[in-house]
């Protein structure tokens, strides 16, 4: 893993936005893209990692849809950021205080159980989230969450299935389970937090206020936790924050390493 | 879907087989929404949509259908359409027909979300055994060979096969 690979001086593609700005809200589709587009990194390390292979299945063909949604959206971000970027420029280019995916979905992959709490919050964010842009103001964007939609709710149910199973099993597994819904906490309050890009959104009616899903969103994760035997946790004595504003944790730097490192060393390349 | 009446070059489109699935075309399949020929210009705008954001098959299908229309003298545009989204509602009679004979039990109608207590009832669903018809079968893994299928397995003659998704 290289190190050097993030810290390349800024190429082409990774300027700052130029003159010519279409629309405004640009950088809340940019959070959108970037949540499912750094979560796909992370789950796709599963393949042959998982604890069986139809999970390198499962959790291969998630990774997959979220890449897939990234990809209908950044095409779409370059067209109203001024810039041009393709979907290379910003999956490839930018450097880690570009990017503006939430902290959850940046930690390293942990075990089993920790990646079911994370694809259970994280999913259950999704089908709010996705529910309601389907109705966005926005056509490109409504037509992406409406397809996004099908997905997320059969990655929440595969999620949903696993946390009963483990949570409702063994001796071990139950106290594994509780220990990932509570290792995940810290990083849940940031699901939520209105940040200037989603106020602003809001307002146009393109996007939805992340605050606006938190009920429904603790009460979909809460009702599988209930039926899991589990117990969901509260008060985590810190929490996350900066994502939406390109500041990130630990981890974040080396998976973009990994992921740019190809496309970096060979500028311009294609196949 | 949309096309030309007995135009040759949309009749070749519309039997493009689907990469992942063989024995079904992309037309039957629902993921070809239209052909529009113009035959002044020789050119072709084919509207395609994809079965899940992710799914790899899409530039196949792509260049197979700019190959296809250059091969009958056409320059073909291939446009991608996002909403309305791809429903397994769209495959045609023919397509499910063709899915069963090769050992794909086909898509069931679709069901939206199911409310109770957890929303975990997606997999609970009454499946076909292809090979053997028998409805005593039951899911292996949620998630099979491509993004569209599930794999399942048969209790009666115990043979394991792919599920293509409702959705």
């Amino acid at each position: 893993m290289s190190d050097n690979a993030t810290r390349q001086e800024a190429l082409p593609g990774a300027a700052e936005n130029h003159a010519g700005d279409h629309k405004p809200y640009a950088a809340y589709l940019l959070g959108l893209a970037d949540d499912a587009m750094v979560y796909a990194q992370r789950l796709s390390e599963w393949m042959t990692n998982a604890p069986q292979i139809e999970e390198d299945m499962a959790l291969g063909n998630i990774a997959l849809d979220l890449l897939g949604q990234a990809r209908a959206l950044y095409p779409y971000v370059g067209s109203i950021d001024g810039t041009g970027r393709g979907e290379d420029d910003y999956a490839m280019q930018r450097d880690e205080r570009e990017w503006r995916n939430v902290h959850l979905v940046e930690q390293e992959r942990g075990d089993f159980a920790d990646e079911m709490a994370r694809l259970l919050w994280f999913s259950a964010r999704q089908v709010e989230l996705h529910t309601a842009l389907a109705g966005s103001a926005d056509d490109v964007l409504a037509g992406v969450a409406g397809k996004a939609l099908k997905e997320v709710r059969y990655h929440l149910d595969h999620a949903s299935l696993w946390v009963v199973r483990l949570g409702d099993g063994t001796d071990e597994s139950h106290r594994r389970m509780q220990a990932a819904l509570e290792r995940v906490l810290p990083y849940l309050a940031e699901l939520f937090d209105d940040d200037e890009a989603s106020v602003l959104a809001a307002g146009l009616g393109v996007g939805v206020l992340p605050s606006s899903l938190h009920d429904a969103v603790v009460a979909r994760a809460g009702r599988v936790v209930d039926e899991a035997t589990l117990t969901l946790p509260n008060d985590s004595p810190w929490r996350s924050r900066g994502g939406r504003d390109g500041v990130h944790s630990r981890p974040m730097g080396y998976l973009l390493a990994e992921m740019q490192h190809i496309a970096r060393s060979h500028p311009g390349a294609t196949w | 879907m949309l096309m030309a009446v007995e135009s040759p070059v949309a009749e070749a489109i519309s039997r493009i087989p689907d990469p992942e699935v063989p024995v079904i075309s992309i037309a039957d399949l629902g993921i070809l929404r239209s052909v529009e020929v113009d035959e002044d210009t020789h050119t072709v705008v084919a509207t395609i949509t994809p079965t899940y954001s992710g799914c790899p098959a899409m530039e196949a299908i792509a260049s197979r259908i700019v190959f296809e229309a250059r091969r009958q003298g056409y320059a073909a545009d291939v446009r991608t359409q996002r909403s309305p989204a791809w429903t397994t509602d769209w495959m045609t009679d023919e397509g499910r027909a063709a899915l069963e004979r090769f050992g794909i039990a086909p898509p069931g109608p679709v069901v939206g979300e199911t409310p109770g207590p957890v929303a975990v009832t997606l997999s609970r669903h009454v499946v076909a055994c292809p090979r053997c018809g028998s409805t005593d079968t039951s899911e292996i893994a949620h998630f099979g060979s491509t993004a569209c299928k599930a794999l399942r397995r048969c209790n009666a003659c115990l043979e394991p096969f792919d599920e293509f998704k409702a959705i």
